[in-house]
């Protein structure tokens, strides 16, 4: 096992700059997800880090090995990292149990050994009995076993999967996400996991990575990131936050800060040392916003639509003062409101987005 | 309502039924007349034909002679042929396309012209070795005048076959596959070794297939270098005994053209066999892996291709072009002596040669364009249609190309040698036999392309015509037509440039007065008159490089790889 650094890695392709100063540092034994809209560059990542693409510039250590710079690239092959890949890339020419065997076959490691090895392996991913068989006679779920346990039975310092649920059906899926996380708590295996759904970084992940057009826009815990987003980028990116246009009024004590939003004054959450300063941005969930009565704090506006989703309504809402604005929230059963009603709302809490916008 | 529908029943029956017809005549007709010429001649059940056949020692001989070739012949194609894509596909050594275009060139030369070239280049009157003044003494022979010779040409000839079947397996290898080996800790040679090479299987085992059958039917390269050597394969063996026999051997030409036959079906047989033994299909696609950086080998690498270049594509035609500019045997070539009489001589004197020219040139136009217009509702059927047997005769078409040309030229000569049944027309001895050859052999390089084009196609756009209205021969001129005439034209230009020089069928079929270019250039050869021969091969080199760069100015509308020197 060892830990992983990235540090102000950037990559150039021709022009394009895939990726641009990311440093990330993955604790050994911990599970860090990758996360963000396609093209990102995440898989472009990946593959810096297991030595299949040069870096343009910065370094990247595994352990306490620099295995890429600018200048040097430690080949794949000696990087004892194992891979997953979204489209498992067994080799068709050879058995379940060849496929696995390959690493060990490769390193010269005694017959009886390496069946031995390739046996547990195959046990760990509960496909015992499989051990014979070809990749095309196998589902996509016992496939996607197989990958991992090819990359595990080397027993690598570091295991980097790619989207590997990406190419399954929803129920599959979240029986391979429980066995990803059974299998790291077991084994404490430094993981790296790249995937573009939140649900599965959150519910898999020690920390996250959200990144956006080749850049690192936050690296933190999931709870973090869904309360206390860096910038606008990862606050609309998770759990399709709001950002609104905000005063600060006042100075932060204890946390906290008052705010004008809207013409609604209310205290949000914020960093240490806020300011009060012009031009702000807050992030507020759907479920920090209410109906509120014409006499209390709140403000103008009009419902646009209502879509009903069994057991509440996600209802969309422009206020009067900023149209361009959409806001929504969810009301639960019985549902009242209908498009093209006026209403009253209110934001009851929210996150002030620092200024800086730095992780 | 009934009699629209009618018609369109009509016009889908009449499709099928010309196609039908066509296959009849052009593929089952001339291969089981052949087969009645072995087993039932005269109407009757006899093996005797086989017998003598097989108690024949020449025919053991030249059938040995053949494996021995044949088989030499594919392995050495296969070794430079894969050495040559894997370091195209998988390293990054520049200037791949140049390199890939000069690579496949001899492939589009025609073997005897290939042969030729190769003996002006050695020998004693090699005017290259005499300017350099290293040509052995006269009357020493030619080394290429031997087996080893012929192996060595059927392998410079055929490894740009093998190099494009491999080159097209490897950009199909997705780079995950690669990159998982890597992962595992496996070096270049050993991901090499167990991975690509092992996935490439079956192509390399389809090309090695195909090579053998083209090495064993091949009449150009063991007729220059293996009839004056007397070593007789079984093509060879075919053209002296109907050469000297006239008719009267023909049922024992029919026996041995069989023969190659068979053996040409074992080694297709086998492939299918080899290839099915193991899972090798790849499901997933994906960019192909990153090029293996050769590092401080990349220039001594590149500068090896080039060589290889040189010696096998600029050297030969050299050789051929300082041959067609010689005054006469034994005079040296220099800057004084050279002279173009050998090209106005073959172009205005000689009066077999010009007709020749205009005879390949009506020959070959011929079969292209029936081949560019039968083959637009073939694919049609074949790609689109729903009918099984349909596509089970496509094999039917495959078979006149598949099988080696003396078996084709043998059984149109069988079903020729009298006059056609009813009509009494008599087209033996005529210049129609062979384009009676040509279009059976030849259908099928237009099809194929004009297929993968189909595929390439989006079917919704005839439907989108049908549910306007049209009749399906109203959708195939005004939709279909348009849209797959660059493929089946690029497939019409690659029949033309492989019947311009033809050798092969025409050599057993050819009369005076129907002679072909190819049969001019063997005859000038077989009479000692190397330079004109040169002559006439340069002239064709020439037109083909032209018909090459033709082709190439309207590539970017043809689907890809129909043009096999683009890579
Ligand atoms: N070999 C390459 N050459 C040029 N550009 C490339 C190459 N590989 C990736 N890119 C570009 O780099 C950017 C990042 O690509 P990458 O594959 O890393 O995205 P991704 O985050 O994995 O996306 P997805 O979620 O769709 O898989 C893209 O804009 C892509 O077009
Ligand atoms: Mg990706």
């Amino acid at each position: 096992m060892a830990g992983l650094s990235i540090n102000n890695v950037t990559k150039a392709f021709g022009d394009t700059k895939a990726l641009d100063n990311v440093s990330i540092d993955v604790a050994d034994g911990e599970f860090l997800a990758v996360l963000g809209p396609s093209g990102c560059g995440k898989t472009t990542l990946l593959r810096m880090i297991a030595g299949f693409e040069t870096v343009t510039g910065g370094n990247i250590r595994i352990g306490d090995r620099e295995v890429s710079t600018a200048e040097a690239n430690t080949p794949p092959e000696k990087r004892r990292v194992g891979i997953v890949f979204q489209n498992y890339a067994l080799w068709p020419h050879m058995s379940v149990s060849e496929n696995i065997g390959y690493a060990l076959k490769v390193a010269r490691v005694p017959k009886a050994e390496r069946e031995e090895r390739v046996k547990n392996a195959l046990a760990l991913v509960n496909m015992e009995q499989y051990g014979d068989r070809r990749p095309a006679n196998l589902s996509g779920g016992q496939r996607q076993r197989v990958a991992l346990a090819r990359c595990l039975v080397a027993e690598p310092r570091l295991v980097l999967f790619d989207e590997p649920l990406a190419n399954l059906d929803v129920h599959l899926r979240a029986s391979m996400e429980d066995e990803f996380a059974d299998f790291h708590k077991r084994t404490g295996t430094t993981i790296l996991y790249i995937t573009h759904d939140q649900a599965e970084a959150m519910a898999l992940a020690d920390r996250i990575a959200v990144m956006d057009h080749g850049r690192l826009m936050q690296l933190a815990t999931p709870r973090e990131l869904y309360h206390e987003p860096a910038n606008e980028m990862v606050a609309s990116f998770i759990s399709q936050g709001m950002v609104l246009p905000a005063d600060v009024e006042t100075e932060e004590a204890d946390g906290q800060c008052r705010v004008r939003v809207l013409g609604q004054e209310l205290v949000v959450r914020c960093r240490k040392g806020e300011k009060p300063r012009k031009d702000a941005r807050i992030c507020c969930r759907a479920s920090q916003i209410t109906s509120v009565g014409a006499s209390q704090p709140g403000f103008e506006g009009t419902i646009t639509r209502a879509v009903y989703r069994g057991g509440s309504a996600r209802i969309e809402f422009e206020p009067a003062s900023a149209p361009q604005l959409g806001l929504h929230f969810d009301q639960p059963d019985p549902v009242s409101f209908e498009a093209g009603q006026r209403a009253r709302l209110a934001i009851t809490s929210g996150w002030l987005i620092p200024a800086d916008g730095a992780a | 309502m009934t009699a629209i529908r009618k018609e369109r029943q009509g016009q889908e029956m009449a499709l099928t039924a010309g196609i039908v017809a066509l296959i009849v005549i052009f593929s089952l007709l001339p291969m089981a007349r052949l087969l009645q010429e072995v087993i039932l001649p005269g109407g009757q059940f006899s093996l005797d034909i086989i017998r003598n056949g097989l108690i024949d020692e020449t025919t053991w001989r030249a059938t040995w002679n053949t494996l021995v070739v044949g088989l030499g012949g594919t392995l050495f194609a296969l070794v430079l042929g894969v050495a040559v894509a894997i370091l195209v596909s998988l390293s990054d050594v520049r200037q791949r396309q140049a390199f890939v275009l000069c690579f496949v060139t001899p492939l589009m030369i025609a073997p005897q012209v290939t042969a030729l070239a190769w003996l002006q280049l050695f020998g004693p009157s090699s005017p290259l070795l005499n300017m350099l003044g290293m040509a052995p003494p006269l009357g020493t022979r030619n080394p290429l005048y031997s087996p080893e010779g012929i192996v060595f040409l059927l392998g410079i000839q055929y490894a740009p076959l093998v190099f494009l079947i491999v080159r097209a397996g490897m950009r199909k290898l997705p780079r995950e596959l690669v990159e998982a080996a890597q992962s595992s800790g496996a070096g270049w040679v050993r991901v090499l070794g167990t991975i690509i090479l092992p996935l490439m299987t079956p192509s390399i085992v389809g090309a090695a297939a195909l090579t053998f059958v083209s090495c064993v039917g091949n009449f150009g390269i063991p007729a220059f270098l293996g009839i004056p050597a007397n070593y007789l394969v079984l093509p060879t063996l075919i053209y002296q005994r109907l050469a000297g026999g006239g008719p009267d051997v023909l049922s024992d030409v029919a026996f041995l053209s069989v023969l190659i036959g068979i053996i040409a079906m074992v080694g297709i047989v086998m492939q299918d066999r080899i290839a099915s033994r193991r899972d090798f299909r790849i499901t997933s696609t994906s960019l192909p892996a990153a090029p293996y950086q050769l590092g401080a080998w990349r220039l001594p690498v590149e500068l090896g291709m080039w060589v290889l270049i040189a010696f096998i594509l600029v050297l030969p035609l050299v050789g051929l072009i300082l041959t067609s500019l010689v005054r006469g045997y034994g005079v040296t070539l220099s800057a004084e002596t050279a002279t173009l009489e050998n090209y106005y001589f073959v172009i205005f004197q000689h009066a077999a040669a010009s007709r020749a020219f205009l005879n390949s040139l009506y020959l070959s136009a011929g079969a292209s364009i029936f081949a560019v217009f039968v083959a637009i509702p073939l694919g049609y059927v074949i790609a689109w249609g729903n009918k099984r047997w349909i596509k089970a005769l496509n094999l039917a078409i495959e078979l006149p190309y598949a099988l080696p040309g003396v078996v084709l030229a043998i059984a149109s000569l069988l079903l020729f040698l009298k006059p056609m049944p009813i009509t009494g027309i008599q087209i033996y001895n005529t210049v129609w036999i062979i384009l009676y050859a040509y279009l059976a052999r030849f259908l099928i390089l237009a099809v194929r392309p004009t297929i993968t084009g189909y595929f390439q196609l989006d079917r919704a756009l005839e439907e989108a015509a049908q549910v306007a209205g049209a009749g399906l021969f109203t959708r195939l001129r005004t939709i279909i037509f348009p849209l797959i005439a660059p493929a089946a034209i690029a497939g019409g230009l690659l029949i033309f440039m492989t019947a311009l020089c033809e050798l092969t069928v025409s050599a057993l079929l050819w009369s005076s007065g129907s002679e072909t270019i190819g049969v001019v250039i063997f005859s000038f050869e077989q009479g000692g008159d190397s330079k004109y021969a040169a002559a006439v091969s340069a002239i064709m080199v020439a037109t083909t490089f032209l018909l090459m760069l033709l082709a190439s100015l309207f590539a970017n509308k043809l689907p890809d790889g129909v043009l096999p020197w683009r890579d």
